[in-house]
């Protein structure tokens, strides 16, 4: 009986932990990691609230299942820091804070850059679900977010305090509707969907009434099947959606959980197309999926195939010098969220909090290396997506589709 | 749903369940013999996985060999493990054990982000076990053959190692009474070594397995396998070998057909397994295969 008890003891422990997200419990233990990590972009010993100083703060997954995404965000933020180093004749600090990809941690990353590092005005998160764990701390705390690549509309609604530099899913849902009804004439749809992210959920939602709207049919989604984030195994969800022989899959996620998915559906003999949203633009969805996701198309940001403004070329050339590499559509957003800020620094003239979200409201026109940004009144901004496919193991650029 | 659709679902199971069950089956050893749920286990899996990316990566062993030495390297590593983080604690209370075991879990976890970095890894595939295969409709992997195959040669392998040779023997004494068994002459340290770099040997195939079939790798890969594993080898009867594998597979194959059958409970399937996990403890504690110990009073 004793050993019983213990037992049971035991499983609470466990399931406990799994509630808490393992992922999230684990990675508590790396504070000390991210703590060096930005004492070292803050030089160690600056005199915090130093009034020669200006401070911005950083929030985005370094680690965890959407470590890409965020390295990619913030090597935009540091070449921006680097090409703009000064605003107001003050120096610009930029400090990183890793959120773990997780919702907690997203939550508390901000809180300390607020407290403890006191920063004027913040850029992050890559991942819709993790920005909005950071809303309510901004909005509370009366400083400005502006977020590089969260599409989901929730992010910025009711929320004064966070803007945006990326179009939002309902726009990027009726562009790969109007892909696949208008390019590939399909008639009918499945949807495989992360059910844990607010992004996934909410880019499926948009695709979906898009969709039935264009083919005029209240039944061409044939089947949603669902996952949670960090599931390997989709073999059944796919096998679920093949009985239904759909003409089109739409499957936005992370970009690992996503390149599984495909290599599943393919192994499974699955030729149908699959379509998805822009957080597949990553090297692992490449290297995870390998042959699986040829063809395989989506929408994004920004191609370096087809610089928008003047500010693109240069931001490309750049790029290209200092990682020796193409740019992609986040480090260009995060490139581009850091220019917003210091703009709106520059037209506040002041670095209080209030002065930048005040000034940031009324970005007009601003040019980005991404397009033209102008932000609305819920602090979004309307831009084109651009379309692209696996082509040799390589995004290749399809088209560019503007908002109406 | 179609015969064909049922079958699918059926060869998606028993490919996941097979997969459990080679990580279950060193878990429950190590826990049979020792008494110690190595929580780490999970994790030692994952060094498995990075172990082998480099192997093929950064040198030019042919691939079949890199398996097998990424898997003879893990298994040192876990020897080094209990010589650090359990064996100084062989006398004291197993509560004490356990905590440390969550420790070294953690440990390896972070240590797994600092060296091998955040961002995924994808897994290299040899091309000769990246092929798909048509049976009459249905279309799978040939990894989906290999790896129950591996995992029922190694069940049969260890079962004869553990009953037939004289290792295994001094293994199954310690498992009764390490006091005794060492008045029996028997070297207690290097019986507990052997007995981990088994285990760990096994969580590194179950890594190789699973990176070939999940081309992902990520720090934190082993944590939600390591659990599962655990109620794998709970099911069957923790400290039974041959529930381990039982186990294992009545956990793929049940995740496979709550995903078939109920669609709609998909965001659930985690819990599936820790629902089952509670039945088995308040209906039959032992598991399905584990015999009935009498604990004195």
């Amino acid at each position: 009986m004793k050993r019983r008890l213990g037992l049971l003891l035991l499983v609470a422990v466990l399931i406990i932990s799994l509630l808490s997200g393992c992922g999230n419990s684990a990675t508590e233990e790396t504070g000390g990691d991210t703590e060096l990590e930005s004492s070292e972009e803050t030089g160690g010993d600056t005199a915090s609230g130093s009034s020669d100083v200006i401070k911005i703060g950083v929030f985005e997954p370094i680690t965890g299942v959407n470590a890409a995404g965020g390295e990619m965000t913030v090597e935009g933020i540091e070449l921006a820091n680097e090409t703009m180093p000064e605003v107001l004749g003050k120096e610009v600090e930029i400090v990183i804070v890793d959120n773990k990809s997780d919702k907690v941690e997203a939550a508390n990353a901000v809180s300390r850059l607020i407290e403890k590092e006191g920063v004027s005005a913040i850029i992050g998160s890559y991942g819709s679900s993790l920005s909005m764990a950071a809303g309510d701390i901004v909005k509370e705390n009366q400083v400005p977010a502006v977020g590089c690549s969260p599409t989901n509309p929730l992010v910025t609604l009711n929320n004064d305090y966070y803007f945006r530099v990326c179009f939002i899913d309902p726009f990027q849902g009726t562009v790969m509707a109007n892909y696949a009804v208008n390019e590939l004439g399909a008639q009918t749809a499945a949807i495989i969907q992360d059910v844990t992210q607010d992004y996934s959920v909410g880019l499926s939602k948009y695709f979906v009434d898009a969709f039935v709207e264009l083919t005029g049919n209240e039944d061409a989604i044939l089947e949603t099947s669902s996952y949670n984030t960090g599931d390997q195994d989709f073999t059944a969800q796919i096998t679920n959606v093949q009985s239904k022989n759909p003409d089109v899959i739409f499957a936005p996620g992370n970009y690992g959980e996503c390149a599984l998915l495909i290599k599943q559906a393919r192994d499974q003999g699955i030729d149908t197309p699959i379509l998805g949203g822009d957080t597949w633009e990553s090297p692992e969805f490449l290297s995870i999926g390998g042959d699986s996701v040829e063809g395989i198309v989506f929408s994004t940001h920004f191609t370096a195939e087809a610089p928008v403004t003047e500010l693109s070329e240069e931001f490309l050339n750049q790029y290209r010098e200092k990682y020796d590499k193409e740019a992609n559509a986040f480090a260009a957003l995060g490139y581009d969220a850091y220019m917003v800020i210091m703009d709106a620094i520059e037209r506040a003239n002041s670095a209080e909090p209030q002065a930048i979200k005040d000034a940031l409201a009324e970005t007009e026109r601003f040019t980005g290396a991404t397009g033209y940004i102008t932000l609305d009144e819920n602090g979004d901004a309307v831009k084109s997506a651009i379309i692209k496919r696996v082509e040799n193991g390589e995004f290749v650029y399809l088209t560019t589709v503007d908002p109406n | 749903m179609s015969g064909m659709d049922f079958l699918q679902h059926l060869a998606n199971g028993i490919s996941l369940g097979s997969l459990y069950a080679l990580i279950a089956i060193g878990y429950t050893m190590v826990y049979g013999i020792l008494r110690l749920i190595n929580f780490a286990h999970g994790d030692i899996f994952m060094l498995g996985g990075y172990l082998t990316f480099y192997g093929i990566m950064f040198t030019s062993i042919p691939w079949w060999l890199v398996f097998i030495l990424a898997s003879v390297l893990t298994g040192l590593i876990g020897l080094l493990l209990e010589k650090i983080a359990y064996k100084p604690l062989r006398d004291a209370p197993r509560i004490t054990v356990l905590i440390s075991a969550i420790g070294a879990s953690f440990f390896l976890q972070n240590f797994g982000i600092v060296v091998f970095g955040g961002r995924p890894k994808a897994f290299p595939i040899p091309d000769v076990l990246n092929k798909v295969v048509n049976l009459g409709g249905v279309s799978i992997n040939i990894i989906t053959f290999i790896i129950p195959t591996i995992t029922i040669i190694l069940l049969i392998a260890l079962t004869y190692f553990i009953n037939k040779t004289k290792t295994g023997m001094a293994m199954r004494a310690l498992s009764r009474d390490y006091e005794t068994a060492r008045l029996m002459g028997i070297d207690v340290n290097k019986i507990i070594s052997i007995t981990f770099f088994i285990g760990s040997f096994l969580a590194a195939v179950g890594g190789v397995m699973w990176g070939t079939k999940y081309p992902q790798l990520l720090p934190l890969m082993g944590a939600m396998p390591g659990i599962k594993c655990f109620i794998a080898a709970v099911i069957g009867g923790i400290g039974n070998i041959g529930g381990a594998v039982l186990g294992g597979f009545i956990l793929g194959l049940g995740e496979i057909l709550l995903v078939a059958f109920f669609s709609n409970l998909t965001g659930y399937r985690d819990a599936f397994a820790f629902v089952l996990l509670i039945i088995i403890l308040l209906v039959k504690p032992t598991g399905l295969l584990g015999e009935k110990t009498t604990e004195k009073v």
